[in-house]
């Protein structure tokens, strides 16, 4: 089995986001922006993929419109921690609706890694699963390893109560695999292949 | 505040005109920041089975939750205040790239007589600051003009694909009672 593992012993983002991905069958699947985006595409682009390349701190709003709107598609959310970090009264916000097809997932390295690795407020223990399980979320958990990512594969596709994952990853700068970046044509694109034609 | 937490307010006229409005346009999510002005609305929307309210901690979680739903297919409407158009700018200008329509409806502060000046420089910038990002904005003082002109924004922004948005005047909702 290839290693989830970077170099220091913490999990890697790239192979973390193909391992959630891997099982994603009907799934619609929104990427924070930064990394989290390089890391969807990374994984292979898809018509049911909604990058984002603005908009930070909406990621989990995002999520939550749509997952109101596709009640029996999984929603899963792939954000990063300082994406996550602007947009903490969206957990509360996601938190009062709570609806069961919806997953989020941060890959948190503790960093704001676009701008230059500086520590986020993670590194100083801000923590993000418990902020959402204090927000209504039924489900949290913190990942490290490769056992909690196997369960956390587990659950985010379940329908079976709105979650919150926490991946805590290496602080790697990898090589930016860059999707579309028209997000009128990402976006239409993603309506056809969920809605058809009209 | 002074009825009980769980009272439905009585939707005045050009609420309850909105509100069919919303009905006939195929408005299925709403996402509000509470204001004094939109609370008759607010009601009606949270009571119909055929809309998904949500209330948001910041106004610009409306932009990002209508654009999830429409991405999933659904029309959204979005109600605040005026001070809150400005917590919205930088996702104004992600509904403007994405072309995400939607339908804001802005009940004024800071204008006719407010009692409070901290709301006068956002209420006096609203318009503009809509204007400047992309936004396409109608307003009125008229309360038998108002659902003709949601109307209006209604059909522009599900064909122009652009958010639009309805400024409701103060004078129209009446000073804040303090």
């Amino acid at each position: 089995m290839v290693s989830d593992m970077a170099a220091d012993g913490r999990l890697e983002r790239r192979a973390v986001v193909r391992r959630l991905l891997d099982e994603r069958g009907e799934a619609l699947v929104v990427a924070g922006l930064g990394s989290p985006t390089w890391d969807l595409a990374a994984a292979g682009d898809h018509d049911r993929n909604f990058y984002m390349w603005g908009g930070m701190g909406s990621a989990v709003t995002i999520g939550l419109g749509l997952a109101l709107a596709q009640r029996a598609l999984p929603v899963l959310v792939i954000t990063g921690d300082g994406e996550m970090l602007m947009g903490l009264g969206g957990l509360a916000t996601a938190g009062a609706k709570a609806p069961a097809n919806l997953s989020v997932v941060v890959l948190d390295n503790e960093r704001f890694g676009e701008t230059g690795m500086q520590k986020s407020h993670t590194a100083y223990g801000t923590d993000l699963p418990a902020i959402a399980a204090a927000s209504g979320f039924s489900w949290t958990e913190t990942v490290r390893d490769e056992a909690g990512l196997a369960a956390l594969c587990g659950r985010i596709y379940a329908k079976n109560g709105c979650g919150f994952a926490s991946v805590k990853i290496a602080p790697d700068d990898l090589p930016r695999v860059m999707p579309e970046k028209n997000g009128a044509i990402v976006k239409d694109r993603f309506r056809r292949a969920l809605l058809g034609a009209a | 505040m002074n009825a009980p937490q769980d009272a439905i307010a009585e939707a005045t006229p050009w609420q309850q005109a909105i509100h069919a409005a919303f009905t006939e346009a195929g408005i299925a999510q709403v996402g509000y920041v509470p204001d004094a002005g939109h609370t008759g609305l607010i009601d009606l929307c949270e009571t119909d089975n055929a809309i998904d309210a949500t209330v948001l901690t910041t106004e610009e979680e409306g932009i990002g939750l209508l654009a999830g739903a429409w991405l999933g297919g659904q029309r959204g409407a979005l109600l605040m205040q005026s001070s809150g158009v400005g917590n919205c700018v930088n996702m104004l200008a992600f509904a403007q790239h994405c072309r995400v329509p939607m339908l804001i409806l802005v009940t004024m502060r800071g204008e006719w007589e407010e009692f409070n000046p901290w709301q006068e420089p956002m209420g006096r910038a609203t318009q503009a600051a809509l204007s400047l990002m992309g936004v396409a904005v109608r307003r009125t003082d008229d309360a038998e003009a108002l659902p003709g002109l949601v109307e209006e924004a209604l059909a522009e922004t599900f064909t122009r694909m652009l958010p639009s948005a309805v400024l409701i005047g103060q004078k129209l909702i009446g000073a804040k009672k303090w």
